[in-house]
């Protein structure tokens, strides 16, 4: 049977269970799967988180090093954010230049970063207009079972959170120092199967979804980014009850990230 | 964390024969293999290898992408060795350099030899190596987790691919170099055995060495090799031996 057969079948079993509330692997609409965070994975990244959530893994890895400000910012340091939707984690991913795909996930995760001002830029800043911190945050997909932008995410946060500035290696102070964090967004996905709209999808109810919404918050309650995908369409009241329910969410997940604080 | 490059030589041989991490000449670092690590993989493997971590995942035998590199009497076995951003001191721009092309190359030609692609034609293997935190010996590494992928996979294959550089550090030939040694040491020769047949399918050499240290250094490598060999069985074994009541495989 070719593989568009059986995910076609697969598509139409998926939006059956959930029309009774129920999802292929057993969960309820709302519930999450097992999250596992494991900080410091990479010895050689200034901070570094891998991911699971359920069978999908990402791992983040935080580089500081010295540059040059952005002329329109002269006091800001730079934050970069790059996501590799790498061969390895997926039989449908080619080697090769970004795809659209991934270039989403960079850019969602970079917004929400950025939006809920998790690390102040200005601190980043050594000396105005000539040197400052340039942090990349760089997000490896190692195996993708849907659900990739909260996986994405949760480990660049993750990663963040468990970094440290290394101002002795560059000697630019005297000591390393923990990367400041002064927010904690967390991203949380859901999409529409049916008229039931449900949380962390896995990669064959994406493939099944009419939509999908990842809505980011903060820990002092604002929703600082939200991305639309795949096609499907969403009431204004369905978007008000995913953004509750991924406050919810949210809330459990940031004790985690802030769990991994260096 | 990694220092930014030390500046002064560091001493690489203490005056009783040990190295920088307390090693003989003849000492491999401490090696962990994991098999099936990954959940979308044919086969997969996580290779923790002095401070080198390598996963590496294997698919197929499947249709071939580009079609136009498919082959009519056996498979293609393609080869992607990748090195994450994060995974040396100073960042690395993600995406494919002259580096990683040629490592994918002769690693591929490696598989090449033991892989019995003909039973697969029209199809391709596609072995993908991702580098997620590296100390020199990345390729040996990697062809390592690869070959494990390969089995788990359930590749046929002549046999398993054990992997090793040798090099020469403070004028000494010495089995397995890490970091501090590769940068500052004289020679760095890494190749793959096949233990069966006790041949080498990949050999490579940068450095300095004269007639008799060079055959010195291939047996001092044959001999890491085998010793490598061993660790991968029992990995095999341990992630697929069915414990005492179906007997071991």
């Amino acid at each position: 049977m070719s593989e568009e057969v059986s995910a076609e079948i697969l598509t139409t079993h998926i939006l059956d269970l959930a029309a009774e509330g129920k999802r292929l692997d057993g969960r309820g609409p709302d519930d999450y799967r097992p999250i596992s965070i494991e900080p410091g994975f990479v010895a050689t990244a200034d901070g570094s988180a891998l991911v699971r959530i359920g069978d999908t893994a990402a791992l983040c890895g935080i580089k500081l090093e010295p540059g040059k400000p952005f002329p329109d910012t002269p006091n800001a340091g730079v934050l970069t954010t790059n996501a590799e939707l790498i061969p390895l984690s997926s039989p449908t991913f080619e080697p090769g230049p970004p795809q659209p795909g991934a270039i989403e996930v960079s850019r969602v995760v970079d917004r929400a970063i950025r939006a809920a001002e998790t690390i102040d830029l200005t601190r980043l800043c050594v000396t105005p207009g000539e040197k400052s911190w340039v942090c990349y945050v760089d997000i490896h997909i190692l195996d993708h079972s849907g659900n990739l932008i909260d996986a994405a995410s949760l480990a660049a946060v993750s990663a963040l959170s468990h970094a440290v500035v290394p101002a002795k290696r560059f000697e630019i102070a005297e000591a390393d120092y923990p990367l400041e964090v002064n927010h904690y967004p967390i991203e949380c996905t859901f999409v529409r199967l049916g008229d039931t709209i449900v949380v962390d999808p896995t990669f064959d109810e994406e493939r099944a979804a009419q939509g999908r919404i990842t809505v980011a918050t903060d820990e002092v309650g604002r929703v600082v980014a939200m991305q639309k995908g795949l096609v499907g369409a969403f009431s204004p009241d369905d978007v008000k009850d995913i953004v509750r329910r991924a406050f919810r969410h949210g809330e459990k997940h940031r004790e985690l990230a802030k769990g991994v604080r260096a | 964390m990694g220092s930014v490059g030390a500046k002064e030589v560091p001493v690489l041989l203490s005056p009783e024969g040990l190295r920088i991490d307390g090693r003989k000449l003849d000492e491999l670092r401490p090696i962990k293999i994991q098999v099936g690590t990954l959940h979308n993989a044919d086969g997969s493997a996580f290779v923790e290898w002095g401070a080198n971590k390598v996963m590496a995942a294997v698919y197929g035998p499947r249709e071939v992408h580009p079609r136009h590199l498919q082959q009519n009497n056996k498979a293609v076995i393609q080869c992607k060795y990748n090195m994450a951003a994060f995974a040396v001191d100073e960042r690395k721009r993600p995406g494919l350099d002259r580096r990683s092309q040629e490592i994918s190359k002769v690693i591929g030609e490696a598989f090449e030899s033991v892989v019995f692609a003909e039973e697969y034609p029209r199809t391709s293997i596609d072995i993908y190596i991702e580098v997620l935190q590296a100390n020199a010996g990345t390729r040996c590494a990697g062809l390592v987790a690869a070959s494990m992928a390969l089995a788990d996979a359930g590749i046929p294959m002549v046999d398993l691919l054990p992997a090793v550089a040798v090099g020469k550090v403070a004028g000494k030939i010495a089995l397995d170099l890490k970091k501090e040694e590769d940068n500052f040491g004289e020679a760095d020769l890494p190749m793959a055995l096949v233990p069966q047949s006790g041949r080498l399918v990949l050999l490579q050499m940068e450095g300095h060495m004269t007639e008799e240290e060079l055959a010195q250094s291939l047996d001092l490598g044959v001999q890491g090799c085998r010793a490598i060999y061993e660790k991968m069985k029992e990995a095999l074994r341990e992630r697929y031996s069915t414990g005492p009541v179906g007997g071991s495989s």
